[in-house]
């Protein structure tokens, strides 16, 4: 078996995070799925390691997991604010953009 | 172990393929009921496994720490954080799965569709066919190779992360911090203040006895048979979590009378006070019932508008009064 | 000495800048400061008139440079001054004629709540007006040019409560506009010719530069002088503008401001010299003012109307002399000044008149008045002789030299312009006959209006009659005093030059053709108003009565020839920028409009549709990339 099918699980797994970011409107499941692209992508780095036979992938995909925690810490509290003040975490709630 | 761990690094075997298509499945599957499941906390658990699934496969793939690193710091720690504000929000809370923009959906299914599509192109038009283990890379064990990298190549970024994440920690402590702007009133000034406007002078009434689950849920009952609204907790009421006592219970509770005064022998005399008083029990439980109904009817309604915890709620109200029967 | 000079506009400028900007707490002795002021400025004429007769002939005008006003690169404007005799014989006019008036305004006034903003005014015309004459250059002199415009305007329409006066005033600065345009041009022109636009260097290479370029530049002053003079084609605002206050009418629209015209000719004199085309034109436009004026004057009933197109008439014949060249440019100034006299004096005389009529201005409705006001008779009366050129009096001594040098002018050119100017004179002496007759003799004609008020017919009082019996002094011995010993011609000679032509008739033969003339219209006008009643409403006229009435047409003419294809230019313009334009505009603005508002609906807020758009991006650009790579 060739590692590059690990690839292609990483593409797919992507591509339903993605999916799922813009079908959901729940803000925490919206991180959920970024938190699953983030894993896909991850993967991928895993395998490009194997591929390539040095360690710079798995270390680039242990700083993505150091970042994606701030990331998470940040987000959730946020979200836990915006919850706070709008009783609701969904996304389409937060719709001031536009005029 | 270690032998077959030095295959994973510079071959495949089809034990190896065996569990990439398994688990592989599994895993998709997870992503899958992440991005559909209806419940936070379900699509929670789904990411979970899905990660765990991933975890296996890098220790397949030769990165054994990040493989122990996954499983601890993001199984572990984020989606239990995850986990943790999904209760703080509101763990009964359902997403409706109805899309509100227009057209959103199918556009996301097309970008998604055409997105995967194009990816798998590019991994397959990449001529991957020829590929080195990662033996030579982790002959010194991965954990050490890892660390000369961290501490000598990617040593300056490495100390970024670390100001990062303390940024990080100080921004949601920041975020979430609630300054007080004015002094805490001591228990004494507050039953002072009770006084002095005579309202609510001894404690709350306490909510009702009609314990199946946690009775704080339920109301108290006034002396007519009417609910008292200030035997629940204001919270319960706002978010709509509150149990109505239904008729049933009310029909019950009289019977339960009437049996425990027949037992008590005192039938002929006091029967005419005691029918009378179970007459207007009875009465007062069926005003009670219709207005149950009504509230029920509006939580209905509730869950139409509101779309998922109506669910929830009136399948546990179902279950209540199945219980009740 | 040359000082004073700068004083002699700078008194007039005070005095309209404290009257106009004093505020109400000078409204009861506005009016002697501005007399005051006007009279100061006579008295620095006077004593500037004097040093200069102590001087020698040729070394008489004085020059005063007072500052550096546009000095950019080789474009050099100065506020300067020049005073020669011309520019002297203009102060003493404006200043001694503006004096009276200022005098005479005081009674006629006297019950107008306003009347200091209107000294105000009169002094603002008369620094506008010295300025203009003393200006020793082109530019200085448009300053004082527009100045006086102005000063027309504001006094034209100081009854602007009436929508006539308004009207009036309106017209009068639109008109005059044309005429500006014409100066601008000239000034544009001799910059680009001489490159300078000062009297001096202008006038002494005048003979130097192309005879098309010296043309042009003429007409374009002859455009202008047109303009302010009130002379053919840009005639038609000066009988509108005896709406203003009569004083007015005899400062501005008689004795000064619209003889500005004829100082423009006769400074540029060296101009039109080498440019015998603009002469011709000048010449033509001066005999046609000439008839045109004496003809309008015959037909109108309203009093200042008829001295209103008298005025056109003389101005016509000085622009007559001052085309005439070097034979006609003294003359030009001295019928001007004569004519200052007298019309100032026959003006001042008929708002006597209507002051002590309640401002009846319908000479029908007069008749007989020489009982109710002798001196205003007497007075209007040697205005009368003086202007129709009764011998002995000023007018006879100008307006005989000028038919004179019109016949002088040589060949059919002479003979017909000689004609012109006879005729002139016959109709001159018909209408003014007419004037007088209707007004001070035969039997009154004045009736009590609606409101039962009858006008009681009184003379005026002191300030008004002193100003005319001066004025009739200066009609009857002015044209004496000038034609002693030639003392004018003697006067003016080193300024504009002067030659004698050669007259195929004797002076003696014009003279007595004048004379001849002179006779037959006062007969005219005494067998049609003298022998027989007046009727108190017009009879309907001949065809040319009735054209005549109308100003012979020349508002018709005006309205066909320039405001109807005006308006229907305007008109065309504006459904051109209507349906074409706007049309363009509009449906730009509408498509953009349609479009963001198709566009606006992608921008909904929503951060997840905002993701979709960044998603598809993104599988764009790898599709992108991907082709790239294929390719």
């Amino acid at each position: 078996m060739n590692p590059v099918y690990y690839l292609y699980l990483a593409a797919l797994l992507f591509t339903i995070g993605a999916a799922g970011v813009l079908i959901r409107r729940n803000a925490i499941i919206l991180f959920m799925c970024v938190e699953l692209m983030l894993n896909a992508c991850n993967l991928a780095f895993v395998a490009f390691s194997r591929l390539h036979g040095n360690l710079d992938g798995q270390i680039i995909a242990f700083f993505t997991m150091v970042v994606a925690a701030a990331e998470v810490v940040v987000g959730l509290a946020i979200i836990v604010t915006v919850f706070r003040s709008r009783h609701s975490a969904s996304v389409d709630d937060a719709s001031l953009m536009k005029l | 172990m270690t032998g077959a761990l030095a295959a994973a690094a510079s071959t495949t075997s089809t034990g190896e393929a065996v569990q990439f298509w398994v688990l592989g499945t599994v895993a998709v599957i997870g992503a899958l009921c992440t991005i559909l499941m209806r419940k936070a906390v379900h699509s929670a658990l789904c990411l979970a496994g899905t990660m765990i699934i991933l975890a296996v496969f890098y220790l397949a793939n030769g990165a054994y720490f990040l493989g122990v690193v996954q499983i601890v710091v993001y199984t572990g720690a984020i989606m239990m954080l995850f986990l943790f504000v999904v209760m703080l929000v509101g763990v009964t809370a359902a997403d409706s799965l109805k899309e509100t923009l227009k057209g959103q959906r199918w556009l996301a299914v097309l970008c998604g569709l055409g997105f995967g599509i194009l990816l798998c192109a590019g991994i397959g038009n990449a001529s991957l066919t020829s590929w080195n283990g990662l033996g030579q890379a982790n002959s010194g064990g991965n954990v050490e190779g890892l660390a000369a990298l961290v501490f000598t190549k990617y040593v300056f970024a490495f100390e970024i992360t670390g100001a990062l994440l303390i940024t990080a920690a100080v921004g949601a402590m920041v975020l979430t911090h609630r300054e007080r702007i004015e002094r805490a009133r001591t228990q004494r000034e507050q039953s002072e203040a009770r006084v002095r406007t005579g309202r609510n002078v001894p404690p709350l009434p306490a909510p009702g006895v009609y314990a199946r689950h946690n009775a704080v849920d339920i109301p108290g009952l006034l002396p007519d048979g009417t609910t008292s609204e200030l035997t629940v907790n204001a919270t319960l009421r706002a978010r709509g979590q509150i149990r109505d006592v239904s008729g049933e219970a009310l029909a019950e509770l009289a019977a339960l009378e009437q049996r425990s005064e027949r037992w008590l022998g005192r039938g002929a005399k006091g029967g005419g006070a005691a029918g009378k008083g179970a007459n207007g029990t009875s009465a007062n439980g069926a005003v009670n019932g219709a207005d149950g109904d009504g509230a029920d009817g509006n939580g209905e309604n509730g869950a139409h508008a509101n779309g998922k915890g109506a669910d929830e709620r009136s399948q546990d109200a179902g279950s209540h009064k199945g219980a009740a029967k | 000495m040359e000082n004073l000079i700068g004083l002699l506009v700078a008194v007039p400028l005070l005095g309209a800048a404290l009257l106009l900007c004093g505020g109400r707490r000078l409204d009861g002795k506005g009016h002697y400061i501005g007399t005051v002021l006007a009279a100061s400025s006579f008295a620095i004429g006077a004593v500037l008139f004097a040093d200069m007769l102590g001087r020698g002939e040729h070394d008489r005008a004085l020059h005063s440079h007072v500052f550096s006003w546009i000095p950019v690169g080789g474009f050099h404007a100065d506020v300067a001054f020049q005073l020669d005799q011309l520019s002297m014989t203009f102060v003493l006019l404006i200043t001694g004629v503006g004096t009276l008036i200022h005098v005479y305004s005081i009674g006629y006034m006297e019950h107008d709540e306003r009347r200091r903003r209107f000294f105000g005014y009169l002094n603002l015309f008369l620094a506008a007006m010295l300025l203009l004459v003393l200006a020793d250059n082109y530019l200085l002199l448009y300053v004082g040019w527009e100045g006086v415009g102005l000063a027309s305007y504001l006094l034209i329409g100081f009854w602007q409560h009436k929508p006539s006066a308004a009207t009036a005033a309106k017209k009068a600065f639109i008109v005059n506009r044309v005429g500006d345009v014409g100066l601008s041009i000239a000034i544009m022109l001799m910059f680009t010719t001489f490159g300078s636009f000062a009297f001096a260097p202008v006038l002494a290479e005048a003979d130097r530069a192309g005879e098309g370029k010296l043309t042009a530049i003429g007409l374009m002053l002859l455009l202008a002088a047109c303009g302010k003079s009130a002379q053919v084609p840009l005639q038609s605002w000066l009988g509108d503008a005896m709406e203003g206050p009569t004083p007015v009418s005899a400062l501005i629209h008689a004795a000064t401001m619209v003889t500005a015209g004829v100082y423009l000719i006769t400074r540029s004199g060296a101009i039109f010299n080498a440019a015998p085309d603009a002469q011709a034109a000048v010449v033509t436009v001066g005999a046609v003012t000439l008839l045109f004026g004496a003809i309008v004057g015959c037909a109108k009933d309203d009093i200042k109307k008829a001295l209103a197109g008298s005025t056109m008439s003389q101005i016509g014949y000085m622009i007559l002399a001052a085309g005439l060249g070097p034979i006609g440019y003294v003359f030009a100034i001295m019928h001007l000044v004569t004519h200052g006299f007298f019309k100032a004096g026959l003006f001042l005389g008929a708002g006597s008149v209507m002051h002590s009529m309640n401002d009846e201005v319908d000479m029908r409705k007069y008749g007989g008045l020489r009982k109710y006001m002798p001196i205003t008779f007497i007075t209007f009366g040697l205005g009368y002789l003086a202007i129709i050129g009764f011998p002995g009096l000023s007018g006879f001594w100008s307006k005989d030299k000028i038919i004179e040098a019109a016949f002088a002018k040589g060949g059919t050119e002479g003979w017909i312009l000689g004609g012109a100017a006879l005729l002139g004179a016959a109709i001159t002496a018909y209408y003014m006959t007419r004037v007088m007759l209707m007004t001070f003799f035969g039997e009154k004609r004045w009736v009590a209006d609606e409101n039962g008020n009858e006008p009681h017919p009184h003379e005026s009082p002191g300030s008004m009659t002193f100003p005319m019996i001066v004025l009739a002094f200066g009609s009857v011995f002015a044209g004496g005093l000038f034609s002693l010993n030639d003392a004018f011609v003697k006067w003016l000679e080193p300024v504009t030059g002067h030659s004698h032509g050669d007259s195929p008739l004797s002076a003696a033969a014009v003279t007595g053709g004048t004379m001849v003339v002179l006779v037959i219209g006062v007969g005219l006008a005494w067998a049609q108003y003298g022998r027989r009643p007046v009727p108190r409403t017009a009879p309907r006229g001949s065809l040319l009565t009735r054209a005549a009435r109308r100003d012979l047409l020349q508002d018709d003419f005006n309205h066909v020839a320039l405001v109807q294809p005006g308006q229907y230019l305007t008109r065309g313009l504006v459904y051109v920028d209507h349906k074409l334009v706007d049309g363009v505009v509009n449906g730009t603005a509408a498509s953009v409009g349609g479009l963001s508002g198709r566009l606006r609906k992608l921008q909904n807020g929503y951060a997840r549709t905002y993701a979709v758009s960044m998603f598809g991006g993104t599988a764009v650009l790898i599709a992108a990339t991907l082709l790239m790579r294929a390719v």
